[in-house]
This record gives structure tokens, C-alpha cells and sequence, in this order.
């Protein structure tokens, strides 16, 4: 007889990964503000509201909560990682990187290159982005571009609560500085059948989500399953896209999105970080230089806009690409299309 | 506790300082229930509980005075004197809020009422009033600059930093830390080991002082001192105010099942300003019966109009970011 299928959010992912890890590494510590929740308090303990919700139970001497002193504990994490334990702390928003930007830029990113490879910094700082949940111009940001800019860090950006297990399992196990970044939207809003087993996802393997002939849309995160609406829409008109999710966006699979763009000839990009100097334009930019004979059409990104995040729900719903803008773009591709891909 | 200031503040002021905590609490009791009906969007933390803390110290500024507040920031805004119908149209998200809907809770703002901003940040607001404070002090004003900080930002980097510079500075501002006894789920005695911030100002050579900050006027005369010396280039001072929330720390998140049995109830009958101030101030029935029918009515029409508003113009997205560009 088969097992019924077991169903899992994003965020129980996350929190059978850690699990998992921990039990299986002793040297794994997870910490960060309400990691436990309720220290401190003549209340119970147990108040985390995120993926470290419960880990303390299983593992008291594991689990830390933390004053607000980002600098000082992903700063700490740094320094434990160098010295024997793999930290994973957790940055709440990854807006807050702005009060310990030091200790990513600075420190965990160079400190293994600068000694000549004599440290390693085996931690993950785990953080929540993007838009969605009403939360403003300081709470919303999707800023996974910047971390990519910088050499020494790896940056993982997972859609799909599978995926977010095995990535999390990987990024605790990499020797690198990882940043993990967790789509608010997707924690409650995404579910998939996970399996129990500890696994791991390969850092740097993208994952072609749908096959299609006729275009090559690369989605990152949440935009993963607004590119798949977006292709339902397209096959209606006999339109087969194909789309591909790169999972982590350092390092990056580049090689299965030239295959793929030498399969369809056009590409698309969605993103729902910024424009300028982004993910979406790296990755134009590796297809233009790398695969500019393959291409029939310019490459189009659709991202989200040069602002800040608005918190009127009206202006943020019209903030991030959604299927009806990437099929605005994709038939602009085709549209644009030189004669030799038809 | 020392009433100096209940003596010395007319009628009028008396009046005037019931209004605007009666004005906060109201609006924070109407914000809780809008929440919980799911007609209103966003990250909204309630400042109920603490109303004697933005009143009192408020109560000590001038037309002027600049304030940086927090992400639990309404009590701070409708303190000094931001429009309450504007400010919900804020949090609705709506054209015609304090920030056009952009900001939202987090972000309310009136630079004309010297209202710097809530913050999503925290201790975001402490470096910005330290730069107010320069303004004034390079630019010859009398201007002073209170930040607003609880007691978990406490802990930040930059609100130490803050002090170090304000006092080498010689800064005209005042730090005013909110000890509501949590950051988020985590209690101040484990992440301030149950320590007074106080303590901490006083190692960069600050005056600071501790005080209850349900006691309308303990907070407003250890502001008033504060402010005062502030004024007349006696430098940086730190108030700390113990006042505990009556909500959980953000609606529709928190069951707050991390505080004792029985905390709020006893915070609501015990520790209430409003209660002790009406007493303390010895303010009527039909003083304080006046007062509460006009600023209900007033929260009645701030969440009538907020709903009928429209939302900003989808063009808005694009406006702001820069001067020019
Ligand atoms: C730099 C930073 N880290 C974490 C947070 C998330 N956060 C929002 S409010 C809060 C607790 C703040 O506690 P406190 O300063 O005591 O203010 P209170 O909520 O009690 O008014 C935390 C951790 C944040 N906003 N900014
Ligand atoms: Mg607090």
C-alpha cells in the first residue's frame, strides 16, 4: 500500500530542514530575534512565528534568541562559523541587512579570501522578502541582486516548499557564506508534497518547471508561479513557453538557460526585485554576450519599478510583474521577432 | 511620584492633555477593531497603554520641536497634533493620508507638526533626530529633537552610537526610551538582563532618568527637565518611561501567549493613565463626559472618511522617489 502523500507548507519545509540538520550536525545553531519566542517573559515559551517555531524543544542548547543587535549576531555567526559551528541566523526582513551590511559585505563575504583560503565561513543567514503583505517601503524589498553582486556570498531563492528543503539542507552543508531568501507570500501560501527523508538540492542546478518550444521565461521565487500562469495563458493561444527556475541566483545556472534559449530563441525575464542592476539584467546580459546568435528577439525583463515599495494596497498590487505583464512581454518577444526563428 | 506639573498646568492644559490620550486610546481601541474585521491592510502596532508617554513628553515641546517616533508611532503623531483623520487614511492605504498612502502605519509623518516619522527600522528614528537637532543648532533655532525608542531598539548599534554622538555633539535632543517590558515575544529581562536603559546613557555622560510612564506627570517633568536643558545647550539627556502595551505587539500576529496569566487585565485595571490621571487631575465627569463625545466623534468620522476615500492614483507609484530626475 502507498502512504498518503504528506502536504507541507514553505515554512514547514524550512522547519523539517533545520530539524534535520540539526539533528544530524551538532555543530548546526540557529538564533536570531524570537528564534524561541517568549524568553524572558512569565509567559510559555514557543512564540516564534517563523520556520525556528518548536526547534527549541528538540534542541534547548541549539536555539537562541536575540537581543535586536543584527550587527552583533550575524556578525557572530561570522566569527562561530570560522571557529567550528554552522550558524544559521535569521535576519527577520532582509530589509534589516541594511543595520549589519558590514558583517555580510566586510566580513563573511571576504574573510575566507582575504586570510588566503586559511577559514572557511560555513553559516546562513536566512531573511524574508518581497512584496505582498502590506508592509511598506521597509519591510517588502526584494534584494537578492545586491548580495549576488558580491563575490564569497552564495545567494539561494527557493519557490516551492520541496525546493526549500533540500536548498536549506544545502546551504546549511555548503562551507559558504549563504544568504536564504524566503518569499513571505510563499511561507503560508505555498504547499507541496515534501519528502520526509533528508535530502539536498544542489546549489547552482536550475530546475526547468514547464517545457515549451516557442520562448524561454527564467522566474525567480514567487514570479516562479506567475510564469507558469502566464504560460497556461499563452498555450491557450497555442503559445508554449518554457520556464525555468534557477533556484539559487549565486551561483547560477547559466548553462540551462542557454540551453533553453537555443531551443526558443527568446527570452524573458521576471524579477521582482528593481531594475537597474538587478538579476534580470545580469542574466540579459550573460544571454546577450554568451548566446546573442541564438536570439531571434530582444530580451525582455519584466520587473517591478525604480521605487520604493508603496504601502497602499492599490499601488503595491500594481507594483511586482504578475502573468498579465510577463504575457504583455512574452508576446511583445514574439512580436519583435525576426523572421529566422519562424 | 513628584506632580510638580499638576499644580502648575492650568485647567486648560489639563483638559487639553486628557484629549490627546483620550484621542490616542480611542483611536487605538477603533484601529484594533478595524483590524480584526480584516478592513484594514498592513503592519499596525498599537500604542494603547502607553498614551501618558507621547502625551507627556509632547505636552513639553513647542511649535517647533521636532519628534522621530517609532513603528508603534501613532500615539507620537496624534501627540503632536497630526490630523487623526489624515492619519487614518494612512493606514487605509488612501489619498489624502498623511503620506498619500505610500507610507501606511509604519511611516506616518507630518513634517509641518515637526513629525519626523514612524519607522520600520528600529532605533531607525534615533540617528534622524540627532540630525534635526544639528539643524537647529547649526541654523541657530531653538528647536529641540526627541527620539522615541522602545525598549528592544534599545539594543541596536545605532541608538548607542546616537547617545555617543549627541553628547559629543552637545546636541539639543532627547532620548526618550518606551520600556513596555517586550520586544516582539522576548522580555526586557532577558534581552536587557532586566537593566535600565537609563544606565546605559549615563556611561556617555548623559543625564538620564527613570520614570512610571503610566504617570502623566512624571513623564511630562522629567521631560520638561530634559527639554529645558536641551533648549538652553545643556546638551543630550534620556528619559526612560515603563508603560506596558495593552495589545499585542501587532494585530492580528500576536496571542501573546508569552505574557503572564492574567497581565493585560491587570495592566487595563491597574496601571491605566487615563484612570489616574483623570484622578490625579481631579477633572469632573462632565469634564472628561465633553471631551470623550467629541473625540469619539471625531474617530467616527476619521474611519467613515477613510473608508469612502480613494485609493492613490496608480501614476503615484512613480512620483516621490526623486526631486528630479
Ligand atoms: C533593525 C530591526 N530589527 C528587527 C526589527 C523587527 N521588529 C519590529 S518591532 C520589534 C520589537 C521592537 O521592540 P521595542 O523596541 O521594545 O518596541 P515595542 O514594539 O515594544 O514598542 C522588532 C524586533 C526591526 N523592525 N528592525
Ligand atoms: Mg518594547
Amino acid at each position: 500500500m502507498t502512504q498518503p502523500q504528506r502536504v507541507l507548507s514553505y515554512l514547514e519545509a524550512l522547519n523539517e530542514a533545520l530539524a534535520q540538520e540539526m539533528a544530524a550536525d551538532p555543530s548546526v545553531v540557529v538564533f536570531g530575534e524570537d528564534n524561541i519566542g517568549g524568553t524572558g517573559c512569565d509567559g510559555t515559551l514557543g512564540h516564534a512565528w517563523g520556520p525556528t517555531r518548536g526547534l527549541h524543544n528538540q534542541f534547548p542548547d541549539k536555539v537562541f534568541d536575540a537581543p535586536i543587535t543584527e550587527a552583533a549576531f550575524v556578525g557572530a555567526a561570522v566569527g562561530a562559523a570560522a571557529t567550528g559551528l554552522r550558524p544559521v541566523a535569521d535576519l527577520l526582513f532582509v530589509d534589516f541587512a541594511g543595520v549589519c551590511f558590514d558583517q555580510i559585505l566586510n566580513q563573511a563575504a571576504k574573510l575566507r579570501y582575504m586570510v588566503g583560503g586559511k577559514a572557511k565561513v560555513p553559516m546562513v543567514l536566512r531573511a524574508m522578502w518581497g512584496t505582498g503583505m502590506r508592509r511598506g517601503a521597509q519591510h517588502s524589498q526584494a534584494l537578492y541582486s545586491m548580495f549576488t553582486h558580491i563575490p564569497g556570498l552564495k545567494v539561494v531563492a527557493p519557490s516551492n516548499p520541496v525546493d526549500a528543503k533540500g536548498l536549506m539542507a544545502s546551504a546549511i552543508q555548503d562551507d559558504d557564506p549563504v544568504i536564504f531568501f524566503e518569499h513571505k507570500l510563499l511561507y503560508f501560501g505555498s504547499r507541496g508534497v515534501v519528502p520526509e527523508e533528508r535530502y539536498t538540492i544542489p546549489l547552482g542546478e536550475a530546475k526547468v518547471v514547464r517545457e515549451g518550444g516557442d520562448v524561454t521565461i527564467v522566474a525567480i521565487g514567487r514570479m516562479v508561479n506567475e510564469a507558469l500562469a502566464a504560460a497556461e495563458q499563452l498555450a491557450a493561444d497555442g503559445v508554449e513557453a518554457e520556464v525555468i527556475d534557477p533556484r539559487t541566483l549565486s551561483p547560477f545556472d547559466f548553462d540551462a538557460v542557454y540551453t533553453s534559449v537555443e531551443k526558443t530563441s527568446r527570452l524573458v525575464v521576471v524579477d521582482e526585485s528593481n531594475p537597474r542592476c538587478s538579476i534580470a539584467t545580469d542574466i540579459a546580459g550573460n544571454v546577450a554576450e554568451n548566446r546573442f546568435s541564438a536570439l531571434s528577439s530582444a530580451v525582455r525583463t519584466v520587473t517591478s519599478p525604480h521605487a520604493p515599495v508603496p504601502f497602499s494596497p492599490a499601488l503595491e498590487d500594481a507594483f511586482p510583474p504578475n502573468a498579465g505583464k510577463i504575457v504583455d512581454a512574452v508576446r511583445s518577444t514574439l512580436a519583435a521577432s525576426l523572421s529566422k526563428a519562424s | 511620584m513628584a506632580t510638580e506639573s499638576a499644580g502648575s498646568l492650568g485647567r486648560e492644559e489639563l483638559i487639553e492633555a486628557y484629549r490627546v490620550m483620550r484621542t490616542i486610546r480611542a483611536f487605538e481601541e477603533r484601529v484594533h477593531t478595524e483590524f480584526a474585521s480584516g478592513e484594514l491592510p498592513g503592519a499596525v502596532h498599537l500604542y494603547a497603554g502607553q498614551e501618558a508617554v507621547a502625551a507627556g513628553v509632547c505636552g513639553a515641546l513647542v511649535e517647533g520641536d521636532y519628534i522621530a517616533s517609532t513603528h508603534r508611532g501613532h500615539g507620537h503623531a496624534i501627540a503632536k497634533g497630526c490630523d487623526i483623520g489624515a492619519m487614518m487614511r494612512e493606514l487605509y492605504g488612501k489619498a489624502g493620508g498623511s503620506c498619500n498612502g505610500k507610507g501606511g502605519s509604519m511611516h506616518i509623518a507630518d513634517f509641518e507638526r515637526g513629525m519626523l516619522g514612524a519607522n520600520g527600522v528600529a532605533a531607525g528614528g534615533a540617528p534622524l533626530a540627532c540630525g534635526s537637532a544639528l539643524s537647529a543648532k547649526v541654523l541657530g533655532k531653538s528647536h529641540v529633537s526627541v527620539a522615541f525608542v522602545g525598549d528592544g531598539a534599545a539594543n541596536q548599534g545605532s541608538f548607542s552610537e546616537s547617545l555617543n554622538l549627541a553628547t559629543v555633539w552637545q546636541l539639543p535632543v532627547v532620548f526618550v526610551v518606551e520600556d513596555n517590558f517586550y520586544a516582539q515575544a522576548t522580555g526586557t529581562r532577558y534581552h536587557l538582563r532586566g537593566l535600565d536603559v537609563a544606565r546605559r546613557a549615563e556611561a556617555f555622560g548623559m543625564p538620564a532618568v527613570t520614570v512610571d510612564g503610566t504617570d502623566y506627570f512624571a513623564v511630562r517633568d522629567a521631560a520638561a527637565t530634559a527639554v529645558e536643558r536641551a533648549r538652553s545647550g545643556g546638551g543630550p539627556s534620556l528619559v526612560e518611561c515603563k508603560a506596558g502595551r495593552f495589545f499585542g505587539h501587532m494585530e492580528g500576529f500576536d496571542q501573546q501567549g508569552y505574557r503572564g496569566a492574567g497581565e493585560v487585565d491587570r495592566l487595563r485595571a491597574e496601571q491605566d493613565c487615563l484612570v489616574k490621571f483623570v484622578t490625579a487631575a481631579g477633572l469632573s465627569t462632565s469634564e472628561t463626559a465633553d471631551v470623550d463625545v467629541t473625540v469619539d466623534a471625531a474617530v467616527e468620522v476619521a474611519v467613515a472618511e477613510a473608508k469612502a476615500a480613494p485609493s492613490p492614483e496608480l501614476t503615484e507609484l512613480l512620483t516621490d522617489v526623486y526631486v528630479s530626475y
